[in-house]
């Protein structure tokens, strides 16, 4: 049941490897944007404009309230339908993965301003208070000395999250979108070896997977021995 | 140059600031000193505006700092300020803390700004250390830069937040010496400080404070040699040995 032939994966390698592609494209996408909203969702949320606080906390607790799944299938089924109603797209347009990367980008963005305003958080408020004695406005303050400290204290949470997001974006099978995991599937079903497939899939996420937490391991301790050094 | 009319300050029920004024003149070097939880870091930070006030006024170099529609960045980019953990950015060199605020704030060129630091880091004997980051460098060495970086601004006063209250013991001097150059050459200054042998140096005017109140406002010797209140005395029996 699990046998594998080794020639199949050869022959199979360039799809597979265009999944893989399909895959990073929607890691790295939701990666920066949703990094991207994150900061100002997290500079809304320390803002001194009150209703720009609610603003943040509710998206924030909305998305960290409702399954993954749910936000690809809206994104993915209601959205779009309107967007095309809107901009006069034919239903025929491919917007598979401009779903799945809009989808992801507004769920993480949830996730990466919590850890960021946690990074703004831990910053010492003499910070706060020296960069405004100095003149900087507000804005100039967090651009320039607290965006930049948080950055850096939580460079290996940011990482992290970005190595589950990669993990997560398996999720788009339900789309029907040729990303690593489904292409790999797909290539068993049609071969007769889908849990092999299956397990051979799981075995590339988790090569990746390791050695990218490995490597966030070693940042922290790097991070960590520049801090005792100061 | 500095009025503080009548100010107080509420932290919910509790009164940090009660009805304090005093006047600083262009040049004097004043002194507030006090039990601690007296006041006096809340006094000097509403000065900037840092901390704002209830009630009263604050007037600073023609500026009313009180006043809603105040552009309070160009206000503190006039005012220095030197913080008891010295506060440097971390994340940045000593030459850049220098000039960030210089290019983004006074808008000037990296040549001008660069000059000036230097200038600056001179003056405070740390021009070896400007490729340095705040993290390789000892206590008094991150307030001299610190002072430095105030400097850079061209302040037309400056406020010391206890400058030396998270020094080591053999780094204060050096510190001290600064803050004694800068009130000769005429710089008006505001320090919260414990250091009477500073204020006996070249303090103008004491400040003494309890419990939110300004309750001594006297020339330096006469605070010294015969104090006013019966708390002032106690105060000085306990930090003069």
């Amino acid at each position: 049941m699990f046998d594998l032939d080794p020639l199949l994966l050869l022959q199979t390698a360039p799809i597979l490897l265009k999944g893989m592609l399909i895959t990073l494209k929607i890691t790295v996408a939701a990666v920066v944007l949703g990094m991207f909203s994150g900061t100002l969702l997290a500079v809304a949320r320390v803002s001194p404009i009150l209703p720009l606080r609610w603003l943040s906390a509710l998206y924030v607790n909305c998305f960290r309230s409702i399954p993954l799944v749910m936000v690809l299938m809206w994104f993915y089924l209601i959205v779009p339908q309107m967007l095309a109603r809107f901009f006069n797209l034919s239903p025929l347009t491919d917007i598979r993965l401009i779903s799945a990367i809009t989808a992801f980008t507004m769920f993480e963005a949830a996730y990466y301003a919590e850890i960021i305003r946690a990074g703004l958080g831990s910053i010492p408020r003499g910070q706060t208070q020296a960069a405004l004695a100095l003149g900087m406005t507000l804005p100039q303050a967090l651009r320039l000395v607290l965006l930049p400290q948080a950055f850096r204290a939580m460079a290996p949470l940011l990482l992290t999250q970005g190595i589950i997001l990669f993990q997560d974006t398996a999720l788009v099978y339900i789309l029907g979108l040729g990303d690593f995991f489904r292409t790999a599937v797909t290539i068993g079903k049609t071969n007769g070896y889908e849990p092999a497939m299956i397990l051979f899939a799981g075995l590339i996420y988790f090569g990746i997977c390791y050695a990218a937490s490995r490597l966030v391991d070693s940042l922290k301790r790097a991070l960590a021995e520049q801090k005792r050094a100061s | 140059m500095i009025y503080i009319n009548k100010i107080s300050k509420w932290y919910g029920h509790f009164q940090v600031l009660n009805n304090c004024s005093a006047g600083i003149k262009k040049g004097e070097v004043v002194v507030v000193c006090g039990p601690s939880g007296s006041g006096k870091s809340t006094l000097i930070k509403t000065v900037n505006g840092l901390e704002p006030v209830q009630a009263g006024e604050i007037i600073v170099d023609n500026t009313v700092v009180t006043d809603r529609r105040t552009d309070m960045a160009g206000l503190r980019a006039r005012v220095g300020m030197v913080f008891q953990h010295f506060e440097l950015f971390p994340h940045l060199s000593v030459m850049q803390n220098l000039v960030l605020p210089q290019r983004k704030v006074l808008k000037r060129s990296r040549e001008e700004a660069e000059e000036k630091a230097m200038g600056l880091l001179q003056r405070v004997g740390m021009q070896e250390h400007a490729g340095r980051h705040p993290g390789q460098l000892s206590g008094g060495q991150q307030q001299r830069a610190a002072i430095a970086r105030a400097l850079c601004m061209d302040p037309v006063a400056m406020l010391f937040d206890e400058p030396t209250s998270a020094l080591d013991p053999e780094m204060i001097k050096e510190v001290l010496t600064v803050m004694v150059t800068l009130a000769y050459e005429g710089m008006t200054m505001i320090v919260v400080t414990h250091e009477m042998g500073f204020a006996r140096q070249v303090a103008h005017r004491i400040l003494f404070m309890d419990e939110g109140r300004i309750v001594e406002d006297t020339p330096k010797d006469i605070f010294f040699k015969t104090p006013q209140t019966l708390r002032a005395v106690d105060f000085l029996s306990k930090i003069i040995h």
